[in-house]
């Protein structure tokens, strides 16, 4: 039996498949009890490239500019105490408010298209790349900064080569939790006109193509995992004088 | 007019179609916009959002104490609140939508899916961070588990507690921004059919959202304050 919606969503999302096949020849998927459409996926795994090019594209650009952002205002916060709770406030108001909604707060300044996605996603990062940077400079011991002043290092001196290395775990834990959420929330873009892998998820007014968008999904899933293990093994290198923990 | 304030007069026909109706383009005469609609889908929003934050409480909220305070489940837990961060909601929406169903009762649970990590891991490491004496002294008076989970451990570890709680609503009210997608028309529908509301009708709905989940949150805030007992606030002062 012909399901008549999934093979107008399949039509859309799925480019020629079905269009080339009659109802009678149909493999799969718009028969409406089959969940995902092997031969579908086998010929049609090349739509994937682009969109996944994009999508990570989008992912790192945006976390940089997010850390970036977010790394200058800890450190002015680290300097100038009265800042810290104003910039926290802000970040956390920035954080609420919903990706998809600040797509198009923006969307009357920085028009349709990528560069609204990317500002979008990096504002969504700053409050927890500020916040564990906050805390991994707070978390720093004081008879370190102590033995480094002994020792004649400047404020300068004592930030960069002991504060900011000491910190460095909850820093670069601060960055795999954004990374990752970012890698999810990115599949957003497609509303925007950002691309990425949302536009093999939600293919214009249609979303209902389970195969598409359990290889979407999967993707995703496994770019974070990426990441997120590629971090986890960064920060093992980066701070020799300490295992890596879990959390 | 100069470009350079051509932003602002979006923001203005936005809040024109927040409160007065509009006749669509594309729907044949038909009425968009105006307070009383605006107002429905933001309760329609607010109703779903509510829902399965309630569901994912109840589910979340006793496993996440009770492994905490037992010291189990780390692992799993950490595995947990990774694997949820990483769920891109555009593809849970449409995957419930897909093999599930649409309406209000496969979207509550998809949202309540998205909840429940946070709540979980941070009731966990909550508990966990509780001193230890404080749990010794009040199984010294003859306290049970449960009386200590609930008088000892929940009070003292509240501000991570909430702190997950908060983290759940912002990603469940955000994803109920894209449930018409799935059936449930919140205000998100002035975003996603922007064909029928036009682009100020998005710009409004933009707002409306943005607004929705800052209240939402400082709601959840002051909340956290009527929770958090008074001798934890003199310590923080």
């Amino acid at each position: 039996m012909v399901n008549p919606a999934l093979l107008a969503a399949a039509g859309e999302v799925g480019g020629d498949f079905f269009k080339e096949r009659t109802s009678d020849t149909l493999p799969c998927q718009a028969k409406s009890n089959e969940v995902f459409c092997f031969d579908w996926a086998r010929e049609n795994i090349d739509r994937f490239g682009t969109p996944t090019v994009q999508h990570l594209e989008l992912v790192v650009i945006s976390v940089l500019l997010g850390f970036a952002v977010a790394f200058a205002l800890a450190l002015l916060a680290h300097r100038r105490a009265w800042l810290r709770t104003p910039l926290l406030a802000a970040t956390g108001v920035l954080y609420t408010i919903p990706s998809l909604a600040f797509f198009f707060l923006l969307l009357p300044v920085t028009g349709i298209g990528r560069d609204t996605a990317i500002i979008a996603l990096a504002v969504y990062t700053l409050q927890i790349i500020y916040r564990n940077t906050m805390l991994g400079l707070g978390n720093v011991p004081g008879s370190a900064k102590e033995a480094a002043r002994g020792m004649g290092y400047t404020d300068r001196q004592i930030l960069w080569r002991v504060e900011l290395p000491l910190a460095i775990p909850e820093i670069v834990a601060g960055l795999r939790v954004a990374i990752v959420s970012t890698v999810a929330i990115a599949t957003l873009a497609v509303f925007i006109g950002g691309g990425g892998l949302g536009t093999q998820i939600y293919g214009g007014s249609n979303l209902t193509f389970p195969t598409s968008v359990f290889i979407a999904l999967a993707i995703v899933v496994l770019m974070a995992m990426t990441f997120h293990i590629g971090l986890l093994v960064a920060q093992r290198f980066l701070t020799p004088w300490r295992k890596a923990r879990a959390l | 007019m100069t470009p350079a304030l051509l932003p602002l007069a979006s923001f203005g026909g936005a809040i024109e179609f927040i409160f007065s109706e509009q006749t669509s383009n594309v729907t044949g005469g038909k009425k968009v916009g105006g307070f009383e609609q605006a107002m429905e889908l933001m309760l329609k929003q607010i109703e779903v959002t509510a829902l399965a934050l309630a569901v994912a409480l109840v589910l979340a909220l006793p496993l996440g104490l009770y492994l905490g305070h037992r010291g189990k489940g780390e692992v799993v837990l950490v595995g947990l609140a990774n694997a949820g961060r990483a769920l891109p909601e555009l593809a849970l929406i449409a995957l419930v939508a897909a093999l599930i169903g649409i309406g209000l009762v496969p979207v509550t649970l998809a949202l309540a899916v998205l909840g429940i990590p946070p709540i979980v891991s941070n009731a966990y490491v909550g508990v966990r961070q509780v001193d230890p004496a404080a749990v010794e002294a009040a199984r010294g008076m003859g306290m049970s588990e449960l009386a200590i989970i609930l008088k000892v451990e929940l009070p003292l570890s509240i501000a991570t507690v909430m702190g997950g709680i908060r983290s759940a609503m912002i990603a469940i009210v955000a994803t109920a921004t894209i449930a018409p997608l799935a059936g449930v028309v919140t205000l998100g529908d002035y975003i996603i059919n922007a064909s029928i509301y036009g682009e100020d009708g998005r710009l409004a709905g933009a707002i409306l959202v943005a607004l929705l989940a800052l209240a939402l949150e400082g709601l959840l805030a002051l909340l956290q304050r009527r929770l958090t007992s008074d001798g934890l606030k003199l310590k923080t002062v």
